[in-house]
């Protein structure tokens, strides 16, 4: 008998001990072996809608040489922020998830398939404008980088703890907004540091160009290890091929 | 609401086991879910009983564990209080998350021939 809920049927119990998500699992590492491979840093980046991450994107564009950046976009209903981004010189692909409130590893799967990504140094993941689901789903990135505008208030890191103990760093967009809001960003900064165990903070506007400079030297940060290993790989050691389906 | 993708991707999950086992019927789900883990177990049941009618579990309740989130010092094991900075109170190194993530099928009961 259930001894969590009660119900007393008489069957076989089967142990399964298995994240639900498992599947899912299994395809984000398939799509991080991809990244590996052709030596791409991928970013999940994360925040609510109109927090800015399609903004940060276009201001990271003018730091960076043509060919080095891309993204895939997801976006419920339109192909607005690939058709802004590809505008900003960063190739684009939109994924329309319909009424999917967040990408899985199935769709960017699907997207790296139909897109010109290998040759890049970065590829941005925009997810879906949501603060909830989509810290639950891995899609293979090497960092997720959750944007929090000024104005959405100090509290959200507090409402929304998951998408903020999921973050490897918080930009704090619009800051250039500060002077016309009540807000006080040190104490958005204490409330992160409360969810997220490794709080990494910058605070930018992209339409100012303030802080992006720091957030252009992390991005940079973040190939350095990668540029050291593959100079230490020694020849004939390359990482094994693998095979699976093709999607059409 | 991602619960609907999760209560799919557990039908996926219990269907592939119940057909390894030529079961007839599905008894029980039991899941167990993290408090931040992302997952709302209100919203999952919910989810659950919208999805399921029709279906190999139309008759199994979803049995949910709920998991607190605890907090632990790698080094000595100190947690930090509720709502406090996540480093430990004792000798200040990040706390890491040592339960509260789960988003877990634990256990399926089968009718099996």
């Amino acid at each position: 008998m259930c001894d969590v809920c009660g119900c007393g049927d008489k069957s076989v119990p089967v142990d399964v001990h298995d994240r639900i998500l498992s599947v899912n699992d299994q395809q984000a590492a398939h799509n991080r072996s991809h990244f590996a491979q052709s030596d791409v840093v991928a970013i999940n980046v994360m925040g609510s809608p109109g927090a800015g991450k399609t903004a940060v994107l276009e201001a990271t564009a003018r730091h960076f040489g043509a060919g080095r950046l891309g993204a895939l976009a997801g976006d419920l209903a339109t192909e607005n922020d690939a058709t802004r981004l590809q505008a900003a010189g960063i190739p684009s692909l939109s994924i329309t998830t319909g009424s999917a409130c967040h990408l899985d590893a199935e769709m960017v799967h699907h997207a790296l398939h139909h897109f010109p990504w290998t040759g890049l140094d970065y590829l941005f993941i925009e997810n879906v404008g949501n603060l909830v689901c989509p810290a639950v789903y891995d899609l293979g990135q090497a960092a997720n980088v959750v944007l929090l505008a000024a104005h959405e208030g100090e509290d959200k890191p507090l409402k929304y703890p998951v998408m903020f103990r999921k973050a490897d760093l918080v930009l704090i967009t619009k800051i250039d907004l500060v002077p016309y809001l009540d807000i006080d960003l040190d104490l958005i900064e204490r409330n992160i540091g409360t969810v997220m165990p490794h709080p990494e903070v910058f605070r930018v506007s992209a339409k100012t160009g303030e802080g992006i400079d720091r957030w252009v030297a992390w991005l940079e940060a973040r190939r350095a290890p990668a540029e050291a290993s593959r100079r230490a790989v020694p020849a004939g050691s390359a990482p094994q091929p693998h095979h699976h389906h093709h999607h059409g | 609401m991602h619960e609907y993708s999760i209560v799919s991707a557990l039908y996926d999950r219990i269907v592939a086991e119940a057909g390894a086992r030529q079961a007839t019927a599905v008894h029980a789900v039991h899941v167990r879910i993290g408090a931040v883990s992302g997952v709302e177990p209100g919203l999952l049941q919910t989810a659950y009983t919208l999805f399921t009618p029709g279906t190999l579990c139309e008759h199994a309740p979803l049995c949910i564990e709920e998991v607190e989130a605890r907090w632990a010092c790698p080094a000595c094991g100190g947690a930090p209080a509720k709502g406090a900075r996540l480093v430990c109170p004792s000798c200040g190194a990040p706390v890491r998350l040592a339960s509260g993530d789960e988003i877990d099928l634990v256990r399926i009961e089968l009718e099996v021939p």
